[in-house]
């Protein structure tokens, strides 16, 4: 049971049920009341599994049932995540937290900063990811801390806990069986010191600077607090932390369940911790489960490694400039990327160039005066690993490296290393054994490019001909103590390489790389099943992606596993020693689509849909050609190549306009402009993001209604997977649009015409594969925006809610597979509907405006099903986090073109019995239409209570708020972060308010419905 | 750094960089899969004879100190790393790694490639190899590599041995205050030493063992004559075999005695029982060797340092039955016997390093002695 559609565990083929429902307890007590299961496990969900499960045992309803808490019992997850519980189990069994003590109050919390003093860290109680966690200097931020806390606790209560920030941070993940045996799986240390949430620090496995003595007694102190908490089964994750000084030892907390920490020492072991975790849930002991690697060892024993892993955060800062970069306990990212070496300083060379930032070296890659860096180094922010690089680059010493940043001198030492052997480089490029170290050491060869004045390609050819290529080592649980029987493989540049090539047929799949905003799951998603589909073929499927938070690493996926960064150089290492029948690079978003042409140059085949096409849907003037030559329609505009050819066409074809650099995801530096001084501000900055690519300025269509269309080809045949109505009108990023399918109101005529139109563009560009086109309509007229011979975003949800698994059909088809069978699939009728709705980060970036536009600003999805749109609608909300209410006081403000269109739907909601409050305009139009209004300040008028006040005191219920375009949105932002901080329900256009009030009606009158995918997909038939 | 030669005896032949002291050493290669606690591998005195590969790539990360010694010298004949770091980063570290094998005389070897090192070994077996950092020409190492003699069936106890009687007074060790002082002594012990590790003592000290460290030649009747509660025999390096004499000492003891024997004192207990001991293809050298306990069905988590292993078919007749079975491969990890207070393991459970799953043998161990006595 999740709500995520894009992730492969709500695949149906996966469980017997598969419920695609709002992760509520409300919801998952419908489930449990239809399904009537013996157990429920808790600990692989995340902390949204744990408190789900924690609501259902507390209200009665799993004894209701007789519904068994298995893995870890209500008990036992209450010791771990209440603060106060933990202390005191910790104390029972002689083991030292931080001093702290709990506050409900900013009173109580002053009280405990005076015993702990300052710094002082504030944690919410039951927060997922540290979110709302701080740490306070000063009075004031204590204040403001503490505030933030309580409000972000779902029990309003906040830890105030003495600071331990410097000290060494180190985590070890845990399983234990009914027969209580209990094995480390992995120890991890953080290069960052604690101060940092571990999500976004640099982490490297196995733990680096512990003697034996210290690492055990971290062990042991690991399996005291997993008897002690009582989590019976499954693996558990505990942090400490140890002073640098002394060796203390602190227990910083325990999660009760997998972690995001598991499934990365999952990937660094090759220890399979959740699966595991769910065969000792139900009754297995860890000697009686075999490890799948070895084949004839238990899982009964601790990974021994023979390589170093690095992990590296993802954070997307270029997203929400307004954010605060500052890495505190809260965490920040929004993915990271995993490489393995055979030491420290390959592997965090690895990691750097698996990120995908154009980053290649230990350096930011712009002079920085000193003073600049010790700020950079003080401070923990992202770009901190790479100015310690620069900072010994500027002849800093590793002791005051050390005293800035407090990071571990083994960790310096080795940048320090490394650095320094840039200079050999520079020296002596040509001399082999240099050359040799080099590649040893992680350098890329773009690094050794840079560095030498010669192009990527001529170091390629220069250490291929001195015999320096990559060999390939395998990650075996064991440092090679026993034989590996599955191959998951890592480069490095050792003597041996252990896993030569297969004889079979065989296709390599690209990865998407680490999460981003615009590209998430859904990408590892049709990767996955493309590996599937392969193995189904007979065809050996060889996967390379670098993201330890996927499906596609996991080494049972794929038939050969390379974790691997997907840059050029890493991939055609694979590439020439598999020859394999060719390359996909259509699953796996920009990432491998980025890597298809110069893959072509190089000789490899390119599955599916060629990179001329590719090439030719992204190329501004070629696409143009092939729209015209299909006789359809596009928005008017054109290429600039400077701002005076820009406003020159701005200017042709009238404001507003839409700005955006090609060949970009996630709709990077779009913006709507409306008017010459924006032009000039965006066109700058969107040149500046894609310099080597023109600028595209297209009329931006108001009003229109957007559509998205996943398709399938073959070459000859086209079939259409989906039609997918947006519910926000044109404007908002289709990745962060709610989106109905089938349309819910569209006429069957132009659903018609939008399949007919997608089938001519996929045969004109001779698409073999998957194919998304987007489409706008105004009025009468259907335009084409967007082209995509790709997977798209939404192949997952469609996939689900039509179920046909589009990625894996389309995989055959590029292996020469008929679509034939697929023929009818567009002529079913659903007999359900199904409401995409995006997912947010905004409640992590306090600063930022939460209003939708065309830059993408979502990290993830849910799905809404349901049998007609306003429930299905409705479901999408709660999945999504919006508590919609069904009365109290809705807050109205909307922009003056949106004073018509709301006057209709505010009646509605007085009749609902809703009451209404509105700032003086929006009011005034109201009361002309007979509806009392409460009248609100607004913001910044200067008199009190304003609506912030009335939202903070809990008084408003939900917020429609659509923000005036341009510079005046900035005025009501505090309105919409105001509201997301008090989780009250918002909506920001009135397509969105329009769909809420449908959902607020179904919730009215509704009973709530669930049910399987598996019964939805069984009508079609 | 000079280059260095490793040589195997089957002519596989890896290039590396020197580590430590320079010169030449030769010695049964294997190879040990712990991740840390390597300065407590070198003092181990049952690696005598051989030279250790570590399977772990960096090594030296956190230096050496003082305190983390087993024996009063590092005792491998060899050391072999991927990467010996040459920053030591530790509270406690008062040395690099490298400068310590240095001081010691030991003659290691780093940069190459240990994994393929240890897949060979996995799969042709442990077998006798030179390092040399002062040749240039590799060939007349495989050469000497093929004269070399062996483990099986040499007598390397008396290397280690301790030269004359000797009691033990330090306790076991806790962060911040060291080797801390032992509860006052409750039992008699002789321990036998055959390369015994100061961790051993330090745990039958904790028990409340007062107890005298004999060398390994002692006889039977100078153990009886110091009337001890308990007789501990202990780890140590090569064939078990190949110390006929500390054997015929022990058959003298069984079943007069309670006694607790580690790793080569759990063969030689073996052989004295008339059973068989061979030699493992590449032993167990690490510190996550799955062993269960077949009285009670726990597995606890253990350190491991054995080429040779009892064949627990053997001494089955003679009244032993195994208690301990390792889950990798099913060796015997432990026996004890029917009636006589006699008891055994393969394995370390004093750790150091490795995990301290199977620390509860020592208080079998006193509540044996407290049997006898009580």
């Amino acid at each position: 049971m999740n709500s995520n559609p894009a992730t492969i565990m709500t695949d149906p083929e996966l469980a017997d049920r598969t419920y695609i429902e709002p992760v509520t307890p409300e919801y998952v007590a419908k489930i449990i009341e239809r399904e009537r299961p013996q157990a429920l496990l808790p600990t692989l969900g995340g902390q949204t599994g744990l408190n789900i499960a924690v609501a259902l045992a507390e209200d009665g309803t799993l004894d209701r049932f007789g519904v068994e808490l298995i893995g870890a019992k209500l008990d036992a997850i209450r010791k771990a995540e209440d603060r106060a519980l933990f202390k005191q189990a910790m104390e029972r069994i002689g083991l030292a937290l931080p001093r702290s003590g709990h506050a409900r109050s900013l009173e109580e919390a002053r009280t405990i900063v005076s015993k702990v003093g300052y710094p002082a860290i504030i944690r919410p109680s039951f927060t997922l990811g540290g979110t709302g966690g701080s740490i306070a200097y000063n009075p004031d931020e204590l204040e403001s801390a503490v505030r933030w806390g309580l409000q972000t606790s779902p029990v309003g209560t906040v830890l105030v806990e003495e600071s331990v920030i410097g000290w060494k941070e180190f985590e070890l993940e845990v399983m234990r069986d009914l027969a209580d045996n209990v094995v480390i799986i992995c120890s991890i240390e953080n290069v960052d010191p604690m101060g940092v949430h571990t999500g976004d620090s640099v982490t490297v496995a196995p733990a680096q600077t512990l003697t034996d003595k210290e690492y055990q007694l971290m062990r042991d102190a690991a399996i005291a607090i997993i008897r002690e908490i009582g989590v019976e089964t499954g693996g558990s994750n505990i942090q400490f932390a140890v002073n640098p000084a002394d060796g203390r030892l602190v227990v910083i907390e325990m999660n009760p369940r997998v972690s995001r920490s598991s499934a990365l020492a999952s990937k660094a072991t090759g220890f399979p911790i959740a699966k595991i975790a769910t065969k000792l849930a139900v009754g297995y002991t860890l000697d009686e489960i075999r490890n799948d690697i070895t084949r004839e060892t238990p899982a009964s024993f601790e990974p021994a490694i023979d390589y170093c892993v690095v992990k590296f955060p993802r954070w997307a800062f270029e997203k929400f400039p307004e954010a605060d970069r500052t890495l505190t306990t809260q965490m920040k990212s929004v993915g990271e990327v995993m490489a393995i070496g055979r030491t420290f300083k390959e592997a965090l060379q690895k990691s750097i160039r698996s990120l995908e930032q154009d980053r290649w070296a230990l350096t930011l890659g712009r002079p920085l005066a000193d003073d600049e860096l010790r700020r950079l180094l003080s401070v923990p922010n992202p770009d901190r690993i790479f100015a310690i690089g620069d900072a010994y680059r500027a002849g800093f010493t590793t002791a005051e490296i050390q005293s800035l940043t407090r990071i571990d001198p083994w960790f310096l030492e080795n940048i320090r290393e490394v650095v320094e052997f840039e200079q050999q480089i520079v020296a002596a490029a040509d001399d082999p054994e240099v050359l040799r170290r080099a590649k040893q050491l992680g350098f890329a060869d773009r690094r050794i490019a840079e560095l030498t004045g010669a192009t990527e390609p001529a170091v390629r050819a220069a250490r291929l001909g001195h015999g320096i290529r990559a060999t390939f080592k395998t990650v075996d649980t064991c440092a090679a103590e026993f034989v590996a029987h599955t191959p998951y493989l890592y480069s490095t540049y050792e003597e041996e390489d252990e896993a030569p090539p297969t004889a079979r047929r065989k296709v390599i799949i690209l990865g998407s790389g680490p999460n981003r905003i615009g590209q998430g799951v859904e990408f590892d998603y049709c990767c996955v099943h493309a590996a599937f589909a392969l193995r189904d073929l007979g065809v050996e499927a060889i996967m390379v992606n670098c993201n330890p938070e996927t499906v596609s690493t996991d080494y049972d996926t794929s038939d050969r596993l390379y974790f691997e960064p997907l840059t050029l150089e890493d991939v055609l290492n694979i590439v020439e020693r598999e020859r394999p029948l060719g390359v996909v690079v259509q699953f796996g978003g920009q990432t491998p689509l980025k890597l298809a042409g110069p893959l072509r140059d190089a000789g490899v085949p390119i599955l599916g849909t060629t990179p001329d096409a590719i090439d030719r849907a992204e190329d501004r003037q070629r696409f143009n050609a092939l729209i015209a030559e299909l006789g359809l329609n596009q928005a008017a505009g054109a290429t600039a190549r400077s701002l005076s050819e820009a406003e020159t066409i701005a200017a042709s074809i009238g404001f507003p306009v839409l700005v955006r650099p090609s060949y970009v995801l996630g709709g990077r530096a779009m913006h709507i402009v409306h008017d010459d001084e924006d032009l000039r501000e965006f066109v700058a900055e969107a040149v500046r993001v894609s310099p080597e690519h023109p600028v595209l300025i297209d009329k931006f269509l108001e009003d229109a209604i957007e559509i998205d269309v996943d398709a399938v080809a073959d070459g000859e045949r086209v079939v259409v997977g989906g039609v997918m109505e947006h519910i926000e009108k044109a404007g908002v990023h289709s990745g962060d649009a709610a989106c109905a399918l089938p349309p819910y109101s569209l006429g069957e005529g132009q659903i018609r015409e939008l399949r007919a139109q997608t089938r001519a563009l996929a045969s004109a560009l001779d698409v073999v594969g998957l194919i998304n086109v987007q489409f706008a309509i105004r009025g009468e007229t259907i335009y084409v925006l967007e082209v995509n011979p790709r997977a798209s975003r939404t192949v997952p949800f469609v996939s689900k809610a039509i179920g046909l698994p589009l990625a894996k059909v389309a995989t055959a088809a590029m292996l020469g597979h008929s679509l034939a069978p697929y023929a009818r699939i567009e002529e079913r009728e659903l007999a359900h509907i199904a409401v995409k709705e995006s997912v947010f980060p905004f409640i992590k970036f306090p600063g930022v405006d939460v209003v939708l536009g065309p830059e993408m600003k979502s990290t993830g999805e849910v799905m809404g099903i349901d049998r007609d749109f306003r429930k299905a609608y409705l479901k999408s909300q709660v999945a999504a986090g919006e508590t919609l209410p069904t009365s109290g006081a809705v807050f109205i403000s909307v922009k003056n073109r949106d004073k018509r269109p709301v006057t209709t739907l505010a009646k509605r909601l007085s009749e609902m019995g809703f009451s209404l409050v509105a700032t003086a305009g929006t009011a005034r139009v109201l009361e002309r239409h007979g509806m009392s209004v409460e009248l609100i300040h607004k913001v910044g008028e200067g008199y009190r209570p304003n609506v912030i006040d009335l939202i903070k005191r809990g008084h408003i219920a939900l917020v429609f708020n659509t923000p005036e375009d341009g510079r005046a949105r900035k005025d009501s932002a505090i309105i919409r972060r105001t509201a997301v901080a008090q989780n009250v329900a918002y909506y920001t256009t009135v397509d969105g308010i329009q769909a809420a009030i449908g959902a607020i009606e179904a919730l009215l009158k509704g009973e709530l419905r669930v049910q399987s995918l598996q019964e939805y997909h069984a009508d079609l038939r | 750094m000079k280059p260095a030669w490793l040589v195997l005896r089957d002519g596989r032949t890896f290039r590396g960089r020197s580590l430590g002291a320079v010169g030449e050493a030769s010695g049964e290669v294997i190879f040990n899969t712990a991740m840390q606690g390597y300065q407590e591998i070198l003092t181990d005195p049952s690696y005598r004879g051989q030279i250790v590969a570590m399977t772990y790539p960096m090594i030296g990360n956190y230096g050496v100190n003082e305190e983390d010694v087993e024996s009063r010298r590092p005792w491998v004949n060899g050391f072999i790393v991927k990467e010996a770091s040459p920053v030591a980063s530790n509270f406690r570290s008062g040395a690099s790694l490298d400068a310590y094998l240095a001081r010691h005389g030991i003659v290691g070897i780093q940069d190459i490639d240990t994994r393929a090192l240890t897949r060979h070994l996995r799969d042709r077996g442990a077998q006798d190899g030179i390092i040399s950092s002062v040749v240039t020409d590799p060939a007349p190492l495989l050469e000497r590599a093929r004269a070399l003699p062996g483990l099986v069936g040499r007598d390397l106890v008396a290397e280690v041995t301790a030269d004359a009687p000797y009691t033990w007074s330090e306790g076991g060790w806790e962060l911040s205050r060291g080797y801390v002082a032992p509860p006052p002594p409750r039992f008699k012990v002789v321990a036998y030493d055959c390369g015994i590790k100061f961790n051993i003592l330090r745990q039958l000290r904790t028990i409340g063992c007062d107890v005298t460290v004999v060398p390994a030649s002692t006889t039977t009747a100078d153990v009886l004559a110091a009337k001890p509660d308990g007789v501990f025999i202990s780890n140590g390096p090569g064939d078990p075999e190949g110390v006929p004499y500390l054997i015929d000492s022990v058959r003298g003891l069984l079943g007069r005695v309670p006694t607790f024997g580690i790793c080569l004192g759990h063969q030689i207990l073996g052989l004295a029982a008339g059973g068989r001991t061979y030699k493992l293809p590449f032993g167990h050298h690490g510190a996550n060797h799955p062993v269960k306990d077949l009285a009670t069905g726990k597995v606890e988590i253990t350190a491991q340092n054995h080429g040779f292993a009892v064949d627990p078919a053997s001494v089955s007749a003679r009244g032993w039955e195994p208690t301990h079975a390792n889950l990798n491969d099913g060796t015997c990890e432990g026996l004890r016997h029917r009636e006589w207070p006699v008891f055994s393991v393969q394995y370390h459970p004093e750790a150091s390093p490795g995990p301290h799953d199977a620390n509860y043998l020592f208080h079998r161990f006193a509540d044996l002695m407290s049997q006898k006595g009580g």
